[in-house]
């Protein structure tokens, strides 16, 4: 397919480089030569150096064959301009990511219609959503959420000495769930019943959201609510986040520097305590009661500044601490030194966009409803819907021959979560959550050998 | 320097390599000749070779950057000449193994500079194949390579820059695989239509096949003593007209293909190479008709062929110009430095760099006349960034320090002093023809094999464009990565 994205920044870069692995045609368009140089020679995409908002640039990448144009510059005015040319010069879809909150009230469908965007993406947003499903289990690493909450995919540590074969497991623990990824070394395992779990493993399980507070109890995490939530940096994310956190009855502190921002922070969510100071001042955190919180959540602008707060509150006794790391490399820096909830905003969005494409890809069968990539990008989670030619319909599960690592982790049927044993089966308008490891997954007939 | 990952391509290329060579094997068959046999075991080798490299050496960490794609470019070509070399060895037809793999570097570089004293006693399936690695080499086994091979990685641009002649290398499509098979696709149908020209002009199919490739990869070599002189004015023509066409920059036809007519007729670039094409003509045409006395339609068929072959780099020959006057030897001389396009087949140190030297050297001037005047320079329409106009000043300063180097070590063999600068000149540049006893009907058999040995360096060197090869034997680019 091809794919044109105007913007080379952080989100640009991350979108790239996952489009380009999917194996896109992707050309990108940017202001900055050098950007476009380095971008041209890390990635095997071709590099426009011009203003996406000119018709001549857009003209030079090819927009009358594009499929796709993803516009993520800083600006949110220019995305809505360039995504609109695009459109008008010939691109089949356009997303462009509107993140002020202005624009991102009941306005932006209005805005969508008339600019003819097929999709706006919020970065800032999607990690708000994401950090807020976090704190809502503080025991669990990460949630991921499938057919509207109704199933939901846990990643929790191992403490605990013990070694099981999940058959094992299943019998101790008189649940429904399914372990479906096992993280053991950076590598990933896709598990069946003979599979051990052990100490230092990171396991993945799916499971009613009803069901998940009892199973974590199980496995020795605790399972209560964060109440007082200390927020560092009045950044978009920390609006969006305490705007949920509010409205769900949290008790809110929020720390920034510039003062005039606390100031517009204390407008518009004047239920939040909002103090102006530096972050970085311990006896500020302190003297703001660091020690009473239950989570601390850093989302200061800068990488290095939010894992040293994160370092300071985990010695400080806080329960849940999450980090947000936009570079990757930092990322994996700060979980081999012992931050586990890390937030990344760039692998959010790139998530989107390819699950975005690669729906493209496939007009006709099951699409991929949604996409997570776990583990790194070693796996992959993804819903699909059961349409009605499916091949597989009304066969019990064992019956079918599926590839290797894969595995079938949920069946949503109606309102129902199923667990799915050997005998359950795919029937019309269901949706699967299927996990992969190695494969490109683009359709649910790509399970089948 | 991810050596593994070196090699394991290296590996790739011989297997390519092994399956170029079925293809002059078809050919003696045809003919019924012995040399198969040095074909077969040549093919074995590299068989073997490619097939111990890629499977036995199994990279962990698959990173490429700029060094390991001038490893990978430098390492495969000397690898290819070595191998190339050896059906010429094995058959006997060649026997010292020097001149050999003198023969297969001016061939892979599209050189055309010959050491054989007898081209015409040569068998059929060597002189195809010695045509051959002129049509492999003027588009780049790496490039051929990357537009086959299942798994390009990312970073291929490397290999891509470090092979492809030119100031900029861009893509023509976001992949390079792509854009290496669009090249080659481009390439192959170029080369079909001359054969067909040519079948039309009543040569054989194997006449027709081994100019062609000599025309495509701006070569040079043919299968006659006399070169091209003795064939039709209509043959000549049409070989005039391909080696023009080979010289141009394929970005251009790939610009025709889309429908870009205004952004490939606009080429700055085009129009000064058909600008130093037509004015080296017509005066070569005016000097030789007084000079020597042709007629006028002679003078300038024989100044057009020559003019293209020359600037082109091809080096084909329908006249001894070691004969002319020294007015037309000597822009003759210089069109042997300027080369053809960049992004075409033709060696030469590049239309489009003469241009950008002639730009900055406007800039500076304009900065004497006006010390505070504020001014860039453009070329095709886009703004040209320092460092890309700093890197072809470099060029230029490394180009001549390598040709005067090559020039004084030439020395030492002996000859006279026109034989030795033109011979640097000539093969620097992938002409092929120089003056005096490398002229036209001349050959390089004549040097001894050290001259011979720094002849094919400097061949390999000036295809390559000097800094992969130079970076290859830089100490700091083997530090050892995991």
């Amino acid at each position: 397919m091809n794919i044109i994205i105007a913007g080379c920044g952080n989100i640009g870069t991350s979108v790239l480089e996952s489009l380009v692995t999917e194996g896109h045609n992707v050309t990108v368009i940017d202001k900055d030569p050098k950007i476009i140089e380095t971008a041209s020679t890390a990635f095997d995409t071709m590099g426009v150096v011009g203003n996406a908002a000119d018709s001549d640039a857009l003209q030079e990448a090819g927009i009358g064959t594009c499929d796709l144009f993803v516009s993520v510059t800083g600006s949110d005015e220019f995305n809505m301009l360039s995504c609109y040319l695009a459109k008008r010069l010939g691109a089949a879809h356009t997303i462009a990511r509107i993140r002020a909150p202005e624009y991102n009230d009941h306005s932006l469908t209005f805005m969508r219609n008339e600019l003819e965007l097929d999709m706006s993406i919020n970065p800032e947003m999607q990690s708000a959503m994401e950090l807020f499903n976090i704190l809502k289990l503080p025991g669990a690493l990460n949630i991921e959420t499938f057919a509207n909450r109704r199933m939901e995919m846990v990643e929790i540590p191992i403490k605990d000495d013990i070694q099981f074969t999940l058959t094992e497991l299943r019998k101790k623990i008189n649940q429904d769930f399914l372990i479906c990824a096992i993280e053991r070394d950076g590598n990933v395992i896709i598990p069946d019943g003979r599979s051990v779990i052990r100490k230092g493993d990171r396991i993945r399980l799916t499971a009613s959201p009803f069901t998940i507070q009892k199973l974590l109890k199980h496995f020795g995490i605790e399972t209560k609510q964060a109440k007082n939530v200390m927020i560092i940096g009045a950044s978009q994310t920390s609006y969006y986040l305490a705007k949920m956190l509010l409205n769900s009855g949290h008790n809110v502190k929020i720390v920034e520097r510039d003062a005039e921002k606390c100031l517009k922070f204390s407008e518009q969510l004047p239920k939040a305590v909002v103090i102006n100071g530096d972050g970085l001042d311990q006896d500020l955190l302190t003297e703001e009661g660091i020690l009473s919180m239950d989570s601390f959540i850093s989302l200061t602008s800068s990488d290095e500044e939010n894992i040293l707060l994160s370092f300071f509150a985990l010695s400080n006794c806080v329960r849940k601490v999450i980090t947000t790391v936009s570079r990757p490399e930092l990322a994996s820096m700060a979980e081999n030194l012992g931050l586990d909830s890390i937030v990344s905003p760039k692998k959010l969005i790139s998530d989107i966009l390819t699950r975005y494409a690669r729906a493209l890809d496939n007009s006709k069968g099951s699409n991929v409803e949604k996409l997570y990539k776990i583990i790194d990008g070693k796996a992959e989670a993804l819903e699909f819907n059961v349409k009605k030619d499916f091949e597989g319909l009304n066969l019990p599960i064992k019956e079918l021959k599926l590839k290797k690592n894969v595995l079938i982790a949920g069946i949503i049927r109606g309102r129902q979560g199923i667990i799915p044993t050997g005998d359950d089966c795919f029937k019309a308008n269901d949706k699967v959550i299927i996990i992969a490891a190695g494969i490109k997954m683009n359709d649910l007939s790509d399970i089948f050998a | 320097m991810n050596i593994k990952m070196v090699l394991n391509t290296v590996g790739k290329i011989l297997i390519a390599l092994g399956g170029l060579m079925l293809l002059p094997v078809a050919v003696s068959l045809i003919y019924g000749e012995k040399c198969v046999y040095a074909f077969i075991a040549a093919i074995g080798i590299s068989l073997v070779l490619g097939y111990a490299l890629t499977v036995l050496v199994k990279p962990r960490n698959t990173n490429m950057y700029a060094k390991e794609g001038f490893a990978i470019v430098t390492v495969s070509w000397i690898i290819l000449s070595l191998i190339g070399a050896l059906p010429f060895f094995l058959s006997g037809e060649v026997p010292n193994y020097i001149d050999a793999v003198f023969e297969t570097v001016s061939g892979f570089t599209t050189t055309g500079a010959s050491i054989l004293k007898d081209v015409e006693a040569l068998s059929r399936g060597l002189i195809f194949w010695r045509s051959f690695t002129h049509w492999i080499g003027g588009m780049g086994v790496l490039v051929f390579v990357m537009a086959i091979s299942p798994t390009a990685t990312d970073r291929s641009l490397h290999i891509m820059r470090a092979e492809m002649p030119g100031p900029i290398v861009g893509k023509l499509v976001p992949k390079a695989k792509e854009t290496a098979k669009i090249l080659y696709i481009i390439y192959i149908v170029l080369t079909l239509v001359e054969v067909v020209f040519l079948l039309c002009g009543g040569l054989s199919l194997f006449d027709s096949a081994v100019l062609s490739f000599g025309t495509a990869g701006t070569g040079g070599f043919s299968m006659k003593a006399s070169g091209i002189a003795k064939y039709s004015s209509y043959v000549q023509w049409v070989i005039t007209a391909f080696m023009l066409i080979f010289g141009v920059n394929f970005n251009l036809y790939f610009l025709i293909l889309i429908k870009r007519f205004k952004m490939a007729i606009t080429s700055s670039e085009l129009w000064v190479y058909l600008c130093i094409v037509l004015a080296s003509i017509t005066l070569i045409a005016a000097n030789i008709s007084k000079e020597v006395g042709y007629s006028v339609s002679d003078s300038i068929r024989y100044s057009a062929f020559q003019v293209s072959s020359i600037v082109t780099t091809t080096g084909y020959a329908t006249a001894d110009f070691n004969l002319w006057p020294t007015f037309s030897k000597a822009i003759l001389v210089l069109l042997m430095f300027i080369g053809g396009c960049a992004g075409s087949t033709a060696g030469g140190f590049k239309v489009s760099r003469v241009i950008m030297l002639f730009k900055s050297v406007k800039k500076e001037f304009g900065k004497l006349l006006h010390p505070r005047s504020v001014s860039t320079v453009k070329f095709e329409g886009k703004t040209l960034e320092d460092n890309t106009i700093s890197g072809v000043t470099n060029y230029l300063a490394i180009y001549m320090i390598c040709i005067l180097l090559l020039f004084v070590g030439l020395s030492l063999n002996g000859l006279d002093f026109e034989t030795n600068a033109t011979a640097a000149i000539t093969c620097f540049n992938n002409v092929g023809p120089g003056l005096s006893l490398v002229g036209p009907f001349g050959g390089f058999s004549c040097f001894n094999s050290f001259s011979k040995v720094l002849l094919s360096f400097a061949m390999l060197l000036g295809r390559l464009e000097i800094f992969p090869v130079l970076l290859f034997f830089t100490p700091a680019t083997w530090v050892r990565t995991k």
